[in-house]
């Protein structure tokens, strides 16, 4: 563990007199998970609009393997290695599940101007396209149409379409969201698994999940980080508790 | 699939029953057909865009019109101009036309998109409406149909209606195909990733911008060669091939017959012009000449098929299709 | 150009597009508010056009027509929204276009019928009928001062509406979140009717009113319609500061634009190609900002 692959740097967002994200300055490492968590209005989502490039920022840096990536739109920073999963299913619901992750792999062809040969007969392509299927483990249902997928079969999917694209880093917001406890085990499994070979951002609001899967924890609150540490660090801090967790517990 | 070859059957029926039309028929169906496959190339080009891209353009007879224009300009004074170099040319101008208002018109999406085509439209049709350019409202003439001479060999002559029939056939069954071939391309699923979720193709690092401008100038392209056939066909161009009841008519097309489907495209150019003459033929009822008023009719039907028919008459066929069923079927999709 | 010629075509392009505003209020609002593109909206311009036609040849007075014509077109407009328009909600834009564009024809043939084909022309009233000398030669109609007088009184009024009021808050509302303000017990249904109504009278008015000075004919509609769409998009859509802003400066720009002399390269631009200058400035701003001038981004 050397460098950074993705670092922030004070950066800001704000729209209009509303700020949602305020200084924040955080790293992400390969084979490390980084949980951000904290209550709705945070500004957690937006902080991963900003380095998916969805959003783009008011000041501040964010340094993708040490090069500036501030202003550039979203297409860019995703070829450049940084694969986002949202929170609310953002799949194409009348393709089939292989269909959405091939759509997926192939663009990483370097061009898809390509008007003669069909698409179905780049192997290279399909084979990427199953090998993230298989990796969340929805190979059995490549040919589901999306639209027919559980909900938490559509989340799986969600995330191996980022896998299909090959990235260097994995931003997830709540990839959990909505799933029963079944689902949710076998998509912590996975996430430990994905680890290994990505820098991973993790927005969730389910606690346990959180606690077993981070490796480094920063807590939002009003769009600045309250605090920023190791797991037992912030589950031991009072100034947290008293923000964020001691709340979460009262409900549980 | 049974659906697939079903349809494979009925559209080589088609195809067949249209290159034996003219063994049956009198000069003046053969012309209404060749005049109706026009339309149908015209209205695959729209589909192109709007079935498939999901880009609602007000505006698409600009390029249809203008190929007939530089036809006309392509002629030399009261002779023929060669098909070989005429049609290409007409072609790449709307092509370029295309680019030009593509590359503005694609900077907005949603009602934007529709007012601002409309509107780009609108400003050629005052180009060649209102100046001297190309003889103003009046229009201009093509006096002698193209001539397709290569170093004096002539394969056909379109002076005869049968062979300006067969050339238009070809033409319909080539531009379908290169179109079914480029919709399963990568560029075909690029396209088709851009209707259903932009947004995620964006964030999947697609540059969807030049897709989409791509997508664009091969409609205009297209639109094109229908344009300079339909003014060679009828001999004479003048500002309402640009206009917007041009627009208007073969978008009204491609959502009768079912959009995002070409065949629905083909479909609805027939159905439509079917229906205009039969509009028109109407006798007068009451003093009222409602054939003279065929209009009323024809918006009266467009707001029913709105209302009543979303999927165009293809969606009529597939509920039919799925209602005669019988059971033991049913699993077959 | 001398300054009374000056001071007359800044006058005329100031009331052009103070007319223009009356049309494309409308049709931002019902655009922003209802999200619904009406094509038809240029017809009910010509239909109050019309109306002001044929109803002051019967009742003798413009301004009974006016009235009167008023109160149908608002009659027509809500039987419209009720029948057609209100299906159109949750559907695609397409299929709103295409609806209003099956209305155009509908609109078109129906007053061929009713009206027939020719060019009419309307009095001005009795009133109005004075001009104001500017010098000895050149004077300017009190009816321009007045079309523009009344334009500018129904903009401040839409904006104490819009702004002030308890309808216009709802309307407001209703824009942003249609279910919410649903949920509220407020009767979207009945909010969006006069929405529509407002916008269908403000176009039929500004066709009576413009009939004296611009003549009735069948093509006014589609024209004044291409024009709007312009207005609305430079200005943003469902902004009426923007509207008022873009009509203003496009009633500008064609006005001089037809008076001018300009020749570039040996082209004769101005005044020739003066109908193109809305369209380039169209285009400029789709260039530099495509939401409009007063448009939301994305």
């Amino acid at each position: 563990m050397t460098e950074a692959v993705l670092r922030t740097e004070r950066l800001c967002k704000h729209f209009g007199g509303l700020v949602a994200v305020s200084e924040v300055s955080l790293e992400f490492f390969i084979d490390r998970i980084h949980a951000v968590i904290g209550p709705n209005g945070a500004g957690k989502t937006t902080l991963t609009s900003l380095l998916s490039g969805d959003l783009a920022s008011t000041s501040g840096h964010i340094y993708l393997d040490g090069e500036d990536i501030a202003g550039l739109r979203a297409e860019r920073i995703s070829q450049r290695g940084v694969g986002r999963s949202y929170q609310k299913t953002n799949i194409f619901l009348p393709f089939t599940a292989f269909e959405n992750c091939r759509l997926a792999a192939q663009s990483r062809l370097p061009s898809s101007m390509r008007f003669i040969r069909s698409a179905l007969g780049y192997r290279e392509v399909n084979e990427e396209a199953m090998r993230a299927l298989s990796e969340v483990g929805l190979a059995h249902r490549a040919q589901e149409l999306a639209a027919s997928l559980s909900h938490g079969e559509q989340r799986q999917l969600e995330i191996a379409m980022t896998l299909a694209t090959r990235p260097r880093i994995l931003l997830l917001d709540e990839p959990l969201a909505g799933m029963g406890s079944e689902d949710s085990a076998r998509m912590v499994e996975l996430l430990q698994k994905l680890k290994r070979a990505h820098a991973m951002l993790l927005v969730e609001h389910d606690m346990d999940a959180v606690f077993a899967l981070a490796d480094r924890l920063t807590v939002m609150v009003n769009g600045c980080v309250l605090e920023s540490g190791a797991p037992e660090e912030i589950r031991a801090s009072t100034a947290v508790q008293e923000a964020y967790l001691g709340t979460e517990e009262t409900h549980t | 699939m049974r659906g697939t070859r079903v349809a494979t059957l009925v559209l080589v029926g088609c195809v067949l029953a249209l290159a034996l039309l003219p063994l049956f028929a009198e000069k003046y169906y053969i012309q209404l057909f060749t005049k109706m496959m026009i339309m149908a190339i015209f209205a695959m080009s729209l589909d192109l865009l709007v079935g498939y891209t999901g880009l609602v353009s007000l505006g698409h007879a600009a390029f249809f019109g203008l190929a007939g224009y530089i036809l006309a300009f392509a002629a030399p004074q009261y002779e023929a101009a060669n098909l070989w170099l005429s049609l290409p040319l007409a072609m790449a101008g709307s092509g370029l036309l295309a680019l030009i208002i593509g590359a503005l018109v694609l900077r907005t999406s949603g009602i934007y998109f529709i007012m601002v085509t409309l509107a780009f439209a609108q400003m050629v049709f005052f180009v060649f409406h209102d100046t001297k350019i190309a003889g103003g409202a009046d229009g201009i003439y093509v006096y002698a149909k193209p001539v397709a001479d290569i170093a004096g060999w002539q394969p056909f002559t379109l002076d005869n209606h049968t062979h300006f029939y067969f050339v238009v056939l070809v033409l319909l069954v080539l531009v379908y195909a290169l179109l079914r071939v480029l919709l399963a391309s990568l560029f075909g699923r690029v396209i088709v990733g851009i209707r259903v979720n932009e947004h995620r193709m964006r964030s999947l690092g697609y540059r969807t911008f030049g897709y989409k401008l791509a997508c664009f100038v091969l409609s205009g392209v297209l639109a094109g060669m229908a344009g300079y056939f339909a003014a060679a066909q009828f001999g004479f161009v003048s500002p309402d091939l640009l206009g917007w009841h041009q627009s208007g008519g073969v978008l009204m097309m491609v959502i009768l017959g079912g959009m995002g489907t070409l065949n629905g495209a083909v479909l609805g150019a027939f159905s439509m012009m079917l229906l205009e003459l039969g509009f028109q033929g109407l006798p007068a009822v009451g003093g009222v000449d409602i054939g003279k008023h065929w209009q009323l009719l024809m918006g009266g039907f467009i707001v029913l098929v709105v209302l009543l028919l979303p999927h165009g008459l293809l969606g009529l066929g597939r509920l039919a299709s799925r209602l005669l069923r019988k059971p033991v079927e049913a699993g077959d999709d | 150009m001398d300054a009374n010629t000056f001071l007359i075509q800044i006058l005329n392009g100031i009331q052009y597009g103070l007319l223009l505003f009356l049309v494309a209020s409308g049709l931002t609002l019902i655009l922003g508010i209802m999200g619904i593109i009406n094509l038809a909206h240029g017809s009910f311009y010509m239909v109050g056009a019309y109306l002001a036609f044929s109803l002051s040849q019967h009742f003798g007075s413009l301004w009974l027509a006016m009235a009167g014509g008023v109160v149908l077109a608002v009659a027509i407009g809500l039987a419209l929204e009720w029948l057609l328009i209100s299906r159109l909600y949750h559907r695609d834009h397409l299929y709103q276009v295409l609806l209003t564009y099956g209305l155009i024809l509908m609109f078109e043939e129906l007053r061929s019928l009713v009206f027939g084909d020719d060019v009419h022309g309307v009095a001005v009233p009795a009133i109005l009928q004075a001009s104001i000398p500017l010098t000895e030669t050149l004077s300017y109609p009190v009816y321009r001062l007045w079309m523009s007088a009344v334009c500018i009184a129904l903009a401040i009024g839409m904006y104490l509406l819009i702004q002030k009021t308890r309808l216009g808050m709802m309307v407001r509302a209703g824009a942003a979140n249609r279910e919410m303000v649903q949920s509220l017990g407020i009767n979207i249904d009945l909010l969006y009717r006069l929405v529509f109504a407002l916008g269908v009278a403000l176009a039929a008015f500004a066709g009576m009113i413009a009939a004296p000075v611009a003549s009735v004919f069948p093509g006014m509609g589609n024209q004044v319609l291409i024009i709007c769409f312009v207005v609305v998009v430079i200005g943003g859509i469902g902004s009426v500061k923007g509207a008022m802003l873009a009509a203003i400066l496009i009633g500008l720009v064609d006005t001089f634009g037809k008076v001018l002399t300009l020749q570039i390269g040996g082209v004769q631009v101005l005044p020739e190609l003066s109908g193109m200058m809305i369209y380039v400035l169209m285009a400029v701003v789709l260039l530099a900002r495509p939401e409009g001038l007063f448009g939301r981004r994305g």
